[in-house]
């Protein structure tokens, strides 16, 4: 085998502190080193023309450049080598920078610890061999779990670019929670009339097919060929027949049912559509309140329904769908306020959440827009909002900023006085996180032109006095205490990751946080990206988000998608494990710790074997240092090359005999 | 800080691609200077070391062996560095039973972004070596027959 070495200066960055034409010099000696020489600039065009001159005129098999650390460089070298007609995977590189030259003074020491990364480095080229990745069809349909706002944009955006799409929503219209908001900031634009218009075109594109009152269940495949399988809970309701009339809902007589959408102030009946504009607009009884699915009587839906789309033995259906990427858009759930025992919890029927108190302030919401207690009915004159209700609080383990709450408070603040001019309203706050584009000047604008009165400190408890609730905090920048006689309370409860968010990062195979937050592949440069290739994040399921960032998010993860889908094929990276099947003793050891799934059991001539599936496999290796065997070695990192480097360290011939 | 050809020890370092070589990158850019003993091999997951490798380079002369991964939960193939510690914490409670002084490997978790932790790893893994000395050499004959036993065996 015949290595070249390329020993680079690096400007002065390397050749100020390591003696490059003496490790050049001496790598020539090393086993298999045909070739060696130190350049100047070894990433410029007339560095790397000299590798492909030297690959060309030598003969060589393998290149090894000694420069910064292979995280930066290694692409840029692996193409070079291409050029000159090598493969890829026919090159080594050692880190003499970062490692070496820049943190030690010491020549002499730095020239020996370089000269020592390249024999390491040829040693392990010596062992390399030739890779090639294997090509693949994609799939080019794309499904999006969770139909909020977020993955609404990522539909519509694939969509019109022309990709198919399934989108997958757990709850019966889609919306998520911006449906269920009144006006939103800092615009105290109508939250309905934006998202409305593109809920409408989600239920008319063409290219989306939407499965509401679905869950994802098993999902297997890998980037470009994903199966999943999809669950559509039943609704009792054909609801291909269902024209979304009303007429059920209105003569439904079961009417204590729990009004998910309206965050349960109030009720609703048993069979109901969730809110007027709800997509699909399509009826579904809810089982645990219906008196023909409890009891057995009644069928008043039945009977009174003009399609005849009621099917009270409706049962969960299974789909399988196949894509090629998946963007998961599942969004947050509130935190359960009820665990702040001094804030009453969930004794006070006048202390609500946040989202309760829009359903409030909605003209669509159960009281038509007019605020009332839920206690009483009457209007309230003092409104006191609490910020940072589960978030920031070690003591509840939410130590996170929930990042909204502040804007949305001030916009509650505005529009209570927008809809009761005499009220007066108080803000207990930690700090006010207000960054966005406008976003101070409207918290100020609650302050300054609407006179709500921002108390800096944590609220320690509130009591009821008479009909009204005692809110008890401290003044921090007064240094007093502060007691506000409050007619209702708004608590702005902190964001956490959707119910279930863990479960469903299991079966996608991506990492979560200790909060169940979805995590990015990187968190600057890879903000949408999983770890898993081609599963997508969008909106808050990766942490709290408000409307625009949860936007910007879902356009993001939809172009992310565009981009892989085009090409028709992808390439498979080859730096995977591979089975010797003459090894393999099939004893299941790898399918086990393979934390991505891709290990599985193939018969050989009536044997059990291991087999790796391609494309799934990461190339963490994990599964090779567990195999009793040796079997299943990663392809470039193989016991025998990383042993070989080993070697190169660590020789047993210099081996000092004390006798 | 920086050692002559007679004081410097073997050291040998087995690095997660995603974290710790990122974390000893970082050191670098920062010009975290450090002792120039060890040697960095790259793996792309801390789960991917064998413990053998550690042996091997323990029985072939290293001085100290040094492996750093991803932070437990952090890791790039989510697990990882689970098996890992498993692996590594085993093998440290075997090493005494091979004859091999136990305190001549160290496992640590250090993030990409850690270049000042990176750095006080190195200094203190070195330091700590030095005071060990360097590390009782096999006989060589030993070593020869062990082999030749092998190679028997493998016949
Ligand atoms: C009280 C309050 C007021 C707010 N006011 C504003 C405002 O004025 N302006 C602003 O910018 N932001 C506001 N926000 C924030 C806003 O709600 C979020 O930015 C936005 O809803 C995030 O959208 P999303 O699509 O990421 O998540 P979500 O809206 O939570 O949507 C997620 C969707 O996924 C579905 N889902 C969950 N799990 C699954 C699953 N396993 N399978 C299938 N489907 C699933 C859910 O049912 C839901 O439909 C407010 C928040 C609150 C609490
Ligand atoms: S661990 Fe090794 S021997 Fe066991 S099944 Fe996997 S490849 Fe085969
Ligand atoms: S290298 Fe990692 S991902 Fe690939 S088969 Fe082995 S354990 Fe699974």
């Amino acid at each position: 085998m015949k290595i070249g070495v390329f020993v680079c200066h690096c400007g002065s960055n390397i050749a100020g502190t390591v003696d490059v034409a003496s490790v050049a010099e001496q790598a020539r000696n090393l086993p298999n080193v045909a070739f060696s020489t130190d350049t100047m600039y070894t990433c410029s065009e007339p560095g790397q023309d000299e590798i492909v001159q030297a690959i060309k005129e030598h003969g060589l098999d393998g290149v090894v450049v000694a420069s910064c650390t292979p995280r930066m460089h290694e692409p840029t070298f692996r193409k070079t080598v291409e050029r000159a007609g090598l493969n890829r995977y026919m090159f080594e590189m050692a880190n003499i920078r970062e490692h070496v030259s820049w943190i030690g003074k010491d020549k002499e020491a730095n020239t020996r610890k370089a000269l020592d990364l390249v024999s390491m480095a040829v040693a392990k080229l010596a062992n390399d061999r030739v890779l090639t990745p294997s090509k693949f069809d994609i799939n080019k349909r794309v499904l999006v779990i969770g139909g909020g706002v977020a993955g609404i944009q990522a539909a519509l955006d694939c969509a019109d670019g022309g990709l198919e799409v399934v989108l997958v929503e757990k709850t019966s219209t889609i919306g998520g929670k911006m449906a269920k908001l009144d006006k939103t900031f800092p615009t105290i634009d109508c939250s309905s009339c934006i998202l409305g218009p593109k809920m409408v075109d989600v239920a008319q594109h063409p290219n989306i097919t939407l499965y509401a009152c679905s869950e994802v269940g098993d999902i297997s495949g890998y980037v470009g060929n994903f199966n999943v399988s999809i669950t559509k809970k039943a609704t009792y309701v054909d609801w291909d027949a269902c024209t979304g009339c009303g007429q059920c809902t209105e003569k439904c007589p079961s009417k204590k049912a729990t009004d998910h959408f309206n965050e349960e102030i109030g009720t609703t009946t048993a069979i109901n559509i969730p809110f007027p504009q709800a997509i699909p607009k399509k009826a579904s009884i809810d089982p645990e309140f219906c008196i023909k699915l409890t009891k057995g009587k009644c069928g008043v839906c039945e009977k009174v329904c003009p399609t005849q789309a009621i099917r009270y033995d409706q049962q969960d259906e299974k789909v399988e769908e196949a894509v090629g990427a998946i963007i998961v858009a599942t969004g947050y759930d509130l935190f359960d306020w009820t665990r702040y025992g001094e804030y009453g919890g969930g004794r006070y029927p006048d202390v609500i959440t946040s989202l309760q108190y829009e359903r409030l302030l909605s003209a669509s919401g159960p009281t038509g827009g007019h605020v009332t207690r839920p206690s009483d009915g009457k209007e309230p004159e003092t409104v006191v909002f609490i910020q940072c209700v589960g978030s920031r609080d070690k003591s509840v383990d939410r130590p996170y900023c929930s990042g909204f709450c502040c804007m949305y408070t001030a916009k509650q603040a505005i529009l209570t006085k927008d809809h009761m001019p005499e009220s007066q309203s108080y803000v207990f706050y930690m700090d006010i996180r207000a960054p966005g584009k406008m976003y101070d000047e409207f918290t100020r604008r609650a302050m300054e032109e609407y006179g709500t009165k921002y108390i800096r400190g944590r609220v320690a408890m509130i009591y009821p006095k008479g009909d009204k609730y005692v809110v008890r905090g401290s003044d921090t920048l007064l240094g007093t205490q502060v007691e506000v006689e409050a007619d209702l309370v708004v608590l702005a409860v902190g964001a956490e990751a959707a119910k279930g968010a863990p479960q469903l990062a299991e079966k996608l195979r991506i990492s979560y946080d200790s909060y169940g937050f979805y995590m990015e592949s990187h968190i600057k440069l890879r903000p949408v990206e999983t770890n898993t290739a081609g599963v997508y994040l969008a909106g808050s399921c990766q942490g709290p988000k408000d409307i625009p960032a949860s936007v910007a998010q879902g356009s993001a993860a939809a172009s992310k998608v565009q981009n892989l889908f085009s090409r028709d094929q992808l390439e498979s990276d080859p730096q995977i494990s591979q089975v010797d099947i003459k090894r393999c003793i099939g004893c299941g050891k790898c399918i086990q710790t393979c934390p991505f799934g891709a290990i599985e059991e193939m018969d050989f001539r009536g044997a059990t074997k291991a087999h790796v599936i391609e494309t799934v496999c990461q190339g963490c290796g994990i599964c090779t240092s567990t195999c009793p065997q040796g079997a299943i070695q990663l392809q470039h990192f193989t016991d025998n090359q990383i042993l070989a480097e080993v070697n190169a360290l660590c020789q047993p011939t210099t081996i000092l005999n004390y006798e | 800080m920086s050692a002559d050809n007679n004081t410097e020890l073997r050291i040998v370092g087995f690095l997660c691609n995603w974290c710790s070589y990122g974390g000893a990158d970082t050191a670098g850019v920062g010009r975290f200077q450090q002792p120039t003993d060890l040697r960095i091999i790259r793996v792309p997951c801390s789960g991917r070391i064998d413990p053998l490798f550690v042996l091997k380079s323990l029985v072939n002369g290293a001085d100290g062996v040094l492996v750093s991964g991803c932070h437990p939960r952090d890791c790039h193939y989510s697990e990882g560095n689970f098996y890992a510690r498993r692996r590594l914490e085993m093998l440290k409670r075997f090493l005494p039973i091979l004859g091999i002084d136990e305190r001549r490997f160290e496992y640590t978790w250090v993030s990409a972004s850690e270049g000042q932790k990176w750095k006080t790893v190195v200094q203190t893994f070195t330091e700590h070596i030095h005071e060990l000395g360097p590390a009782p050499k096999l006989d060589a004959s030993l070593l020869k027959k062990a082999e030749a036993l092998n190679l028997t065996q493998a016949a």
